[in-house]
């Protein structure tokens, strides 16, 4: 085949053309692929770079020292967030099944569609907004920060989260499940508690461990609600130590040493969030084959 | 007359077999101990199979025996599935389809689905000249290929009024000889069909037999259908596919009348199972 | 018989009870900032308070002007950063990777999503900002030395830090709405594109991304809406200044940077006031950006069907 009477026909140029084309778009693919991986390998690489070294069991447990005397930890923090994320679990959990009960069971009706249509809408409200509710509706009264106040704003942030997903989950349940119970002549409710919740259960476990763990990282909320406490603190009525706060005001401190806390402070919430994280996905994951 | 050649659409190099002095039956296709897969799983095994240019042939078979997968293998459509594989050869005018980009192989051979498709986001006439649109070619009268593709779908007359509107607006027949229309604006040589009526009436069904009758003389039709008084209608040649394998092929009014196999009797009579 | 009407209907209304309280909840977060930013919006009067561009607590002047545009610029540079890129990966997602890949890549770019803010700040703070302002503010000078919003002096923190770390957050939900929306378009007008000997790009450039445009488009402002709302990271490199930015290298400020550095240190009932009317201010534009963005993204998936 003659090289140059190819190179002059428009046909042959086009069908190239077209062709690189097709190649450079796959390869933009791929790439962009890789850019978005990149942050995701820095951030975590910094944090276990500069981290590791300071996380020993004495910081996990010790709390928080003044500036200038060596060691501290942030044990106090570790208790407060698992108090504060607890607690709140302890509120958004029920109130989110609930509420994915009622939404699953509720297909095509106004009320549902308006509580679907707010619990999306408020997982959209930045969570700093939710931290200024609990200010007013906690703080203002009891004139001081509280535990409880930030419970209050973590457990609105995970409310949407839990009763979305508990609607997805209970709806993946087949209706013959639920129909063999009703056939028995069991109550609704004994069908749905006993027959289709226990159905749904790793679903919902990877709901509410997703949503705790999505809770724990939060920090904004936590800022002017719980406001975070050198000591061990565990009275909800107190101001309350949390480990994304720690990381904050030890990140923006100007002494080195704090830094180098909030380093190891944040290797260990990455560890737990992303752990957390994993877990959720592996249960939702178990789940899907059947 | 317009050709896919001089319109740009594909390498000048590939000998275009309606403009070739061909023999009167010339084979357009010939499939060779073709295997194909999806995962592990065999969908047809070690079909061949001669297509006779400017013919209609009909493919016919029970559910699931695949005769959509043997078809989606000759414009190398079966390639784009997750997961699908295939072996043994398929040669289009005596060349290897390996040898050829997909691209080019789908221009030759144009494909017709079984539910119409028109792009929803694309008006009829953009619908007819998607075949350019997408592949960024202007046709140097874009009107006289719409209504020639249209002429041939048997469609023009009735939108010849309605090209700006929605493909999407058009009826379920409409809609599907617009696909065909779709198909034959790039001037195919071969034209694929798999189950083209089986969401239609009967009487969209007829006219789109009709326009397939008229087509054929010019491009190589391949017919997957489920109907068997369609087959005998339309094709002069039909293959029968038992679970993946060619059982028996030849003259419809042969397959039809005094089929050579047992199983090709028992499917075309009705007694089967 | 009466029995059992009377505890499935208690059953049923303690469901109701839990769906309609998460219903008046959001309302009750709407009045309660209302309610608390109503003293400084008569004061300042609503409008004035918007475009006012000085920040004076002490002098009670109190002008959200610098911190809004901040916010808007920032998150605009997420979106210019974000949207290629999270189209692009849910493109490679959905329409090019094999199963086998897509599975464990998608779930490593939902993971950015699971990072929490605080840690993306620190990362920001002390990797990202000293590397904008020893490489990456330089670079750009050189090479445009006489743009506008190139100059300033090399701080690191500000505009484009807040901007590029917006960009990595908001990639999780860009992505993952457009794969939403993408996988919601039948595989039939892939095939129909194909088998007129269409390219694996001119498929999704002239046949997908038209189908799926309002989709897209809700996955933008899907993103748009978090990017807004953003804190923590963004406190950390905005630089906090209530000036307004006049080059992608000045610090600045944004809605949620100003409530999260000056909530708990307001010192005048007027003050608290005009931080939560940045919060009204925040929260509106988020709900209509999210109710907007979710009828687009439900449009566009229900349309196929
Ligand atoms: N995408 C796919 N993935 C896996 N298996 C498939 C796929 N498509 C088809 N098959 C299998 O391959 C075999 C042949 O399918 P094919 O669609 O070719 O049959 P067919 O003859 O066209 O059937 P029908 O008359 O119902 O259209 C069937 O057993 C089918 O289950
Ligand atoms: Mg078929």
């Amino acid at each position: 085949m003659n090289g140059r009477a190819e190179e002059r026909d428009p046909a042959i140029r086009r069908f190239r053309r077209r062709r690189l084309a097709d190649r450079v778009f796959l390869v933009l693919t791929v790439a962009s692929v890789g850019v978005v991986l990149a942050p995701l390998v820095a951030v975590v690489g910094s944090v276990v770079a500069r981290g590791a070294a300071a996380v020993t069991p004495e910081f996990l447990v010790s709390v928080s020292r003044p500036v200038g005397e060596p060691g501290g930890g942030i044990g106090h923090a570790l208790a407060g967030s698992a108090l504060l994320v607890g607690s709140a679990l302890a509120v958004a959990g029920p109130f989110g099944i609930a509420a994915g009960l009622f939404l699953a069971g509720t297909r095509r009706n106004r009320i549902a569609w308006a509580v679907r249509a707010s619990a999306d809408v408020l997982t959209g409200v930045p969570s700093i907004v939710v931290g200024v509710f609990a200010y007013a509706v906690l703080v203002v009264p009891l004139r001081h920060f509280s535990g409880l106040a930030g419970t209050l704003a973590l457990a609105v942030l995970m409310w949407p989260l839990i009763a979305r997903a508990t609607e997805e989950v209970v709806r993946m349940v087949p209706r013959e499940l639920s129909e063999a119970g009703l056939a028995l002549g069991a109550r609704n409710w004994r069908v749905a508690l006993r027959v289709v919740v226990p159905a749904a259960f790793p679903g919902i476990g990877a709901a509410l461990i997703g949503a705790a763990s999505r809770a724990a990282g939060e920090t904004a909320p936590l800022m002017f609600t719980a406001f975070g406490s050198p000591f061990l603190a565990l009275d909800p009525t107190e101001p309350v130590a949390a480990v994304p706060l720690v990381i904050f005001n030890y990140a923006v401190s100007p002494y080195d040493d704090w830094r180098r806390q909030a380093w190891a402070a944040a290797l260990v919430l990455c560890v737990l969030v992303l752990a957390g994280n994993l877990v959720s996905r592996s249960l939702i994951a178990r789940r899907a084959p059947r | 007359m317009t050709s896919a050649i001089h319109e740009g659409l594909v390498p000048g190099s590939i000998p275009v077999g309606r403009d070739a002095p061909a023999p009167a039956r010339r084979n357009k296709i010939e499939v060779v101990e073709l295997t194909a897969r999806y995962g592990n799983r065999e969908a047809i095994t070690g079909v061949t199979l001669s297509i006779p240019a400017r013919t209609v042939t009909a493919i016919i078979g029970p559910s699931g025996c695949g005769k959509s997968t043997l078809l989606r293998c000759l414009n190398r459509l079966h390639e784009a599935t997750p997961g699908a594989g295939v072996s043994g050869r398929i040669l289009l005018d005596g060349r290897d389809l390996r040898a050829e980009d997909p691209i080019v192989v789908r221009r030759r051979v144009g494909m017709v689905f079984q539910r119409p498709n028109p792009f929803p986001t694309m008006s009829v006439r953009d619908n007819v000249l998607a075949g350019f649109r997408l592949t960024g070619v202007r046709p140097r009268s874009p009107e006289e290929v719409v209504e020639r593709a249209l002429r041939r779908a048997a469609l023009w007359n009735e939108v010849k009024d309605a090209l700006d509107r929605p493909g999407t607006s058009l009826s379920g027949g409409q809609q599907q000889r617009l696909c065909i229309a779709r198909a034959l604006a790039v001037e195919p040589e071969v034209l694929l069909m798999d189950e083209p009526c089986s969401a239609l009436d009967p009487v969209a069904t007829a006219r789109i037999e009709e326009l397939v009758r008229e087509v054929a003389p010019e491009v190589t039709v391949v017919m997957v259908t489920h109907n068997m008084q369609q087959a005998a209608r339309v094709s002069e040649r039909t293959a029968f596919l038992y679970l993946g394998r060619l059982v028996e092929v030849g003259d419809t009014a042969t397959i039809f009348t005094r089929p050579a196999e047992r199983l090709t009797e028992e499917y075309i009579t009705g007694r089967f199972g | 018989m009466t029995r059992r009407v009377t505890s499935d209907t208690a059953f049923q209304g303690v469901l109701v009870f839990a769906g309609v309280g998460g219903l008046a909840l959001l309302g009750g977060i709407a009045w309660v900032v209302g309610t608390m930013s109503e003293d400084a919006f008569r004061h300042v009067g609503f409008w004035r308070f918007l475009v006012g561009t000085t920040w004076d607590p002490v002098a009670g002047e109190f002008g959200a002007w610098p911190a809004l545009l901040g916010t808007l610029l920032t998150s605009a540079l997420a979106l210019v950063l974000a949207l290629p890129l999270g189209f692009a990966v849910a493109v490679f997602l959905n329409e090019v990777a094999p199963a086998r890949l897509a599975s464990p890549l998608s779930a490593l770019v939902d993971l950015l999503a699971a990072v929490p803010s605080v840690i993306y700040g620190l990362w920001g703070l002390f990797v990202l900002a000293p590397a904008v302002r020893d490489h990456v503010q330089p670079a750009l000078q050189a090479v445009l030395p006489d743009l506008p919003f190139f100059r300033g002096p090399p701080l690191g923190v500000g505009v484009l830090c807040a901007g590029v770390l917006l960009a990595v957050m908001v990639l999780p939900v860009v992505t993952s709405v457009a794969r939403e929306v993408l996988r919601a378009l039948p595989d039939s007008f892939r095939e129909a594109a194909l088998a007129l000997g269409a390219t694996r790009f001119e498929v999704v450039r002239r046949v997908l991304f038209p189908a799926a445009r309002s989709g897209l488009l809700g996955a933008g402002v899907l993103g748009l809406g978090r990017a807004l709302g953003e804190t923590m990271a963004v406190t950390m490199v905005i630089g906090n200044r209530h000036d307004v930015p006049d080059s992608l290298f000045a610090p600045g400020y944004t809605l949620a940077a100003v409530i999260a550095n000056e909530f708990s240190e307001a010192f005048s009932p007027l003050y608290l006031s005009a931080l939560a009317g940045l919060a009204a201010v925040l929260m509106g534009t988020t709900l209509i950006l999210n109710a907007g963005a979710r009828l687009l993204v439900l449009h566009a998936r229900g349309r196929w069907s």
